[in-house]
């Protein structure tokens, strides 16, 4: 199937990407994961669910109305595994549309191909390890909102919500609201950080009203919130039982069946490595984001990037970075077609609150500084912090070469959980800067994908052997 | 300028670390340089096939001896180890056409030293269960096995060290003036000999010393599944050569092959082909049924580099004196280590226990008479 644009991801960025795309006269098409379009942020419950819509579902209603009545082709229920075309073709030959292999839905493969291609990927979970933080009961924050969001389930019964965003709080409300009581908000940023980001908070009063909703709600139910704490451990005889916490030097123990932990999101650049893009180290953005021009333009001639996989500025300003993005393709591709004002006000507004968020829920070295040598790292591959150093002392400079001495980020997870992590650990041995350390090198498949599902029918005699080497 | 080393030895993959390695050894003061880390091009990259099924028979000899270093590699690399395993390994026929291949490759193979004997289907099922049916005959043979090639570089590099080996890591070499002074990215490194080891990128290389010898670019593509229960214990290829496939203590199998993909020299492995990946898998699933269950994590890329007769280079530079070159060995990581030893024999004055792959047979003589 040929299209002029296909956008990657249905979040925010990429429905407001494709909406605009195909309301500006694009043969377009909408890939993304989940059963329906909305990102973690506006996702949509199950379609047999009840409840009353919540700002954020209503938020999401809006949007997925638009794409719907915009005539993009929406693929739910898909998994993208292979990127091709593009900038990758052998040399001398022209760039060829970009190509993506997904399967569907039904489980039957499919292939895309597009002129101009939007990245809107979002992000995953930062969870900066810590002892025990592999057992089960401990989940990331994210995971414990998709739980709450998608499918009304408490992480457990008694949870402490820990780590560092506005997540916390979030988390924090819902497991009250559902029922689940919360121990303790063990919050990374001391009072004094919220207390620095309240001006830039103050441009969006409707995030500002909500969050500050959230802190009422756990001061009523006199639920402790440690500002400037971290987790030391979890521990429990193999499954959680109990959360060690630090806070202001001394040790606190919470007894509860689930921590919800996460210390930020990290921008999702599977797909721009795999382009060869050209990214940047902003830890401020959330750490490797690709380099973007005022349009939302990779390096790459054609592959556009936009919403929280471009840099962490949250949902409120991913809708109009998607729109930018679909703007400047259609213009690129020089398609005619209506141009919809993109609301630049709005926009400057929403970066700046997403931004002093995102600062909060930068990485913070205090955290990798305090992992234990034994304590697993890179937990597909069961790689310790202790493991890492040493392969600095052999001589590992890069995180390429960090995966060769000790296979850590080469699992199932491909260095997804991991990898910032063990880049810090490894800046830190060598004493350089973390963005000398690199990232890993971008290769297909985006995701672990069934070998069963791509085989397809084929006879042995159909297989395209090459001709064999010279014996 | 530091003081004269007595040899640079450019390129740190397998050839280059192995010949750094018994240069040192063998007395000399050594630089071992690489553009980027240690055996992270395709010495980290490969498949770490130590099969004799899949190499070319004038190469027999040779890799035998360095399917025996790398088995014994922590013996003589320093505790250095690259998880070598050996177990049989199979290369399997499932039409006629492949059959009469496999017998007459096995034969010329047999001939010039590898143990294969040719077995039935059933007979290959006993030695590997997860053998699919279907298959009319296979070669079998005992001495095969695999590394871990990703390690190949930590493996080598406290060995090195140990040697007094000057390893220069990310130091680009630009250019080599005729008294051996190289001109890097760490300033200039005066040797006495050279050594270019530099697998794909020799061409460039050898332009340096006023050499045209060509030097062909394969784009092996490689894949590799999740951890899955055992589901093989061989390394198992068919009749052309086109699968290599094996499964590694940890569970993983890692499928190859030489399926090409995209790149060049100018930037190295750029993208899987999907065709080529769809291919590769198939002939995989098809030989080991059990790998339709798996789960594919991630495929990759390694160059590798073929002489117009896709034999090796290794020898003297003709015409420039102390210079030498080491490479273009046709499943060069199975033979690498051992022709690094050989080479460096040659280096060191001695005579080489097997006979060196001059390249004066590759030049075209017009070009290079300047």
């Amino acid at each position: 199937m040929s299209f002029d644009i296909a956008v990657l991801g249905g979040g925010p960025a990429g429905m407001a990407a494709a909406t605009t795309a195909a309301v500006g006269g694009a043969r377009v098409v909408l890939l993304e994961e989940s059963p329906a379009p909305g990102g973690q942020v506006h996702r949509a419950p199950p379609p047999d669910f009840v409840g009353k819509p919540d700002a954020d579902r209503r938020e999401g209603d809006r949007l997925r109305a638009a794409l719907a009545a915009s005539g993009a082709d929406v693929r739910t229920g898909c998994r993208v595994w292979g990127l091709g075309g593009g900038p990758l073709g052998p040399a001398g030959e022209a760039a060829g549309p970009f190509a993506l292999s997904a399967l569907g839905a039904d489980g039957v493969p499919f292939a895309v191909l597009a002129r101009a291609l939007i990245l809107c990927c979002g992000t995953h979970e930062r969870v900066i390890p810590f002892p025990g933080w592999t057992l089960p009961g401990v989940i990331g924050l994210a995971a414990a909102t998709i739980l709450l969001k998608a499918q009304g389930v408490l992480p457990g019964r008694r949870v402490v919500v820990a780590g560092a965003g506005p997540l916390l709080y979030a988390v924090a409300a819902k497991v009250l609201a559902g029922g689940g009581e919360v121990v303790a908000v063990a919050d990374a940023a001391s009072r004094g950080e919220w207390i620095a980001a309240l001006p830039a908070l103050a441009a969006r009063p409707d995030l500002l009203a909500r969050g500050t909703a959230w802190r009422a709600g756990l001061l009523a139910r006199r639920v402790p919130v440690l500002q400037g704490s971290q987790v030391a451990a979890a521990e429990g005889d193999g499954v959680l039982a109990r959360v060690r916490v630090l806070a202001g030097g001394a040790e606190c123990i919470l007894e509860a069946d689930a921590l919800c932990v996460g210390h930020g999101l990290v921008p999702a650049t599977e797909a721009t490595r795999t382009y060869r893009a050209r990214h940047a180290h902003r830890p401020e953005d959330g750490g490797w984001v690709p380099v973007l021009d005022d349009r939302q333009r990779t390096s790459v001639p054609l592959l556009y990037a936009a919403g929280d996989g471009a840099g962490v500025r949250g949902a409120a300003a991913a809708p109009a970075a998607g729109r930018v993005a679909a703007l400047a393709a259609l213009d690129d591709l020089g398609l005619p077609g209506e141009r919809p004002a993109s609301g630049t006000a709005a926009l400057g507004r929403a970066r700046r609150a997403g931004a002093a968020m995102a600062r909060m829920m930068a990485l913070r070295p205090s955290l990798v500084a305090a992992i234990p040598p034994e304590t697993i790292v890179c937990r597909c591959e069961g790689v310790a912090r202790a493991a890492i150093e040493d392969a600095a002392a052999d001589g590992a400079a890069t995180v390429n070469q960090l995966k060769h001495f000790t296979r850590c980020g080469m699992g199932p997870c491909q260095g997804r959980m991991c990898g910032e992590a063990a880049a810090a650990i490894l800046a830190a041995a060598r004493g350089v800067p973390v963005a000398e350390v690199g990232f890993a090198t971008g290769r297909i498949p985006l995701r672990p994908v069934p070998m069963e599902a791509i085989l397809g029918e084929f006879d042995y005699g159909d297989i395209p052997v090459p001709a064999p080497a010279p014996i | 300028m530091t003081a004269r080393f007595d040899c640079a030895v450019v390129g740190a993959g397998v050839m280059g670390c192995a010949t750094a390695l018994f240069l040192a050894r063998g007395g000399m003061r050594v630089a071992l340089l690489d553009r980027g880390g240690i055996c992270r091009e395709a010495s980290g990259v490969n498949a770490g096939t130590l099969t004799m099924q899949m190499t070319r028979a004038a190469l027999i000899p040779y890799a035998l001896r360095a399917h025996e270093m790398w088995l014994t590699m922590p013996q003589w690399c320093a505790g250095g180890d690259v998880l070598a395993t050996a177990c049989p390994g199979l290369s399997v026929a499932f039409t006629d056409g492949e059959a009469a291949m496999l017998e007459e490759r096995a034969r010329i193979r047999r001939a010039a030293g590898a143990p294969i004997e040719m077995i039935d289907g059933r007979a290959a099922q006993a030695i590997e269960p997860g053998l699919a049916d279907g298959v009319k005959l296979a070669g079998h043979c005992p001495i095969d096995g695999f590394t871990s090639a990703y390690l190949t570089g930590r493996a080598f590099r406290p060995a090195l060290l140990e040697a007094g080996v000057t390893l220069l890591e990310d130091t680009p070499v630009r250019g080599v003036d005729e008294r051996f002074t190289l001109d890097t990215a760490a300033g200039a490194i005066a040797a006495r000999r050279l050594v270019l080891a530099g697998g794909a990128w020799l061409e460039d290389m050898a332009a340096w010393v006023g050499i045209r010898l060509p030097i062909k670019v394969l784009v092996n593509q490689l894949v590799v599944t999740e951890r899955m229960a055992p589901v093989m214990r061989t390394v198992l290829g068919v009749a052309s050569g086109l699968l290599s496939l094996k499964q590694y203590a940890n569970g993983t199998v890692l499928i190859g092959g030489g399926w090409q993909g995209i790149g060049d020299r100018a930037r190295g492995g750029v993208s899987v082909r999907p065709e080529n990946f769809l291919g590769n898998v198939r002939l995989a699933a098809h030989t080991v049924p059990a790998l339709r269950e798996a789960r594919v994590v991630r495929s990759w890329l390694g160059l590798e580099a073929e002489t117009a007769d896709a034999l090796p280079a290794i020898g003297p530079i003709p015409g420039v004196e102390d210079a030498w070159i080491i490479g273009s060995v046709h499943s060069g990581y199975t033979s690498g280590p051992y022709m690094g030893r050989l080479l460096a024999q040659a280096v060191l004055g001695q005579e080489p226990d097997l006979p060196l792959f001059p390249i004066d047979r590759l030049l075209n003589e017009r070009s290079n008479a300047a």
